[in-house]
């Protein structure tokens, strides 16, 4: 009985404590940015893989998803006979949510799983303490670089998803539907507002691009140095990051646009 | 790969989306057409607004002038205090400008059209139109033509 309720109280006390190491650390690579901004090359290497590497499926998946919203929206809108107004249902919803969201998505699972996979090895052949060693902070060379590359690239990442859709929407919704390529436009102009919908859209990527690129660094950081617990942390980063995204999408949203 | 090559490539990742962002601003929504909130505001009451909302569009004859900045209930005349934001590029309509609720379309959304009168004076920031006619309540529109059928 009271084994049972120690092992309980344990496991509350380790996950609090990790909770509490995962915010001094979120804490110790919000101050190691001058030292990036010192170390350029160390980003720009980071931006390529974390960023340009994501890149192809990015703008592929933007291009389907946009033309999948086409088609089912014009099914849909065709009803009230309002298909005019497709481009306003594509640009909203990319903009305001699939843009962020799936790109967050996409992300954890292109990019964040690498970061740990990565740094979790690099703990597992203890090279992060082999650095140490010799007096250079692994935080500032190593993992300080691979977020700040990861906050940086999502919002560009789900700006490039959220054009590449709309264009995905306008192929499809006018030169396969044959809408007309005006209206879709001067329907979706007016009713895009720039503060209100892009620059919320463009919030959302930046918040989920530092909670993706966190949890996937501190997983690597924190895991156990084997090649189970490199394993397991692996697929921690794409549960929690996938989880946290779409809880924070719905907190957000509420408060953006919940009035 | 050289770091030459993975510099361009980084480069060219910020630029794309650099114009991805330019995109969205830009074409999807139209930038230059509502970033101007520089302009005037001219007062109108209203008995009914029915489904105008603050950010609904002005437009005169059709052409998009301005846009409704606030809905508020005046306690004082019983109305509804609509204030419209006309942008500075239409700097000179008629004081006896009358001001009408419309809706665009059948299900469209609603919005205030402006018809210029005839004055030599022209409105200044802050007036009030007179002349104000409200929204067209779809239920009222029915009623009366079923009470005038039943008339018949």
């Amino acid at each position: 009985m009271f084994n049972k309720l120690q092992a309980l109280g344990r496991s509350g006390i380790l996950a609090i404590e990790r909770l509490g190491r995962g915010h001094i650390f979120f804490w110790q690579l919000l101050k190691a940015l001058p030292t990036v901004i010192v170390r350029f090359p160390l980003l720009i290497q980071q931006l390529f893989a974390v960023g340009v590497l994501s890149f192809l499926i990015i703008f592929v998946s933007g291009l389907f998803v946009g033309m999948v919203l086409g088609l089912q929206g014009y099914n849909t809108l065709v009803d009230f006979g309002a298909e005019e107004s497709l481009g306003v249902m594509v640009a909203l919803s990319l903009v305001r949510e699939l843009g962020p969201v799936v790109t967050a998505l996409l992300f954890a699972g292109r990019a964040g799983s690498a970061l740990t996979a990565e740094i979790g090895l690099m703990k597992a052949t203890e090279q992060l303490s082999g650095m140490e060693m010799m007096a250079v902070d692994p935080i500032k060379r190593i993992v300080a670089p691979r977020f700040w590359a990861g906050v940086i690239s999502m919002p560009l990442l789900a700006a490039i998803f959220s054009a590449i859709g709309v264009v995905g929407g306008y192929l499809v919704g006018v030169g396969l539907l044959g809408i007309d390529g005006g209206a879709f436009w001067s329907q979706m102009q007016p009713r895009v507002d720039l503060s209100e919908d892009i620059l919320n859209g463009v919030i959302k990527s930046v918040v989920f691009g530092v909670v993706v690129t966190w949890i996937a660094v501190y997983e690597g950081y924190d895991a156990t140095p084997t090649s189970e617990g490199v394993s397991r942390a692996t697929t921690r980063t794409v549960v929690h990051s996938a989880l946290a995204v779409l809880g924070l999408d719905f907190i957000l949203t509420a408060l953006m646009f919940g009035e | 790969m050289q770091a030459r090559t993975v510099e361009i490539l980084v480069g060219l990742f910020i630029a794309a989306g650099m114009v991805a962002l330019f995109f969205l601003s830009m074409q999807v929504s139209s930038l230059n057409k509502f970033s101007a909130d520089e302009g005037y505001t001219v007062k109108a009451y209203f008995d009914n607004v029915g489904g105008l909302k603050a950010r609904s569009p002005v437009s005169v004859s059709g052409v998009h002038v301005g846009r409704v900045e606030s809905i508020s209930y005046d306690m004082e005349n019983y109305e509804a205090l609509v204030t419209l934001l006309i942008d500075n590029e239409y700097k000179t309509f008629p004081v006896d400008t009358s001001a009408s609720i419309f809706t665009s379309g059948l299900l469209g959304e609603q919005y205030v059209s402006l018809e210029p009168g005839g004055s030599d004076d022209f409105l200044q920031e802050g007036d009030e139109i007179r002349l104000a006619q409200s929204a067209v309540i779809m239920e009222q529109v029915i009623g009366q033509f079923l009470f005038n059928k039943a008339a018949e």
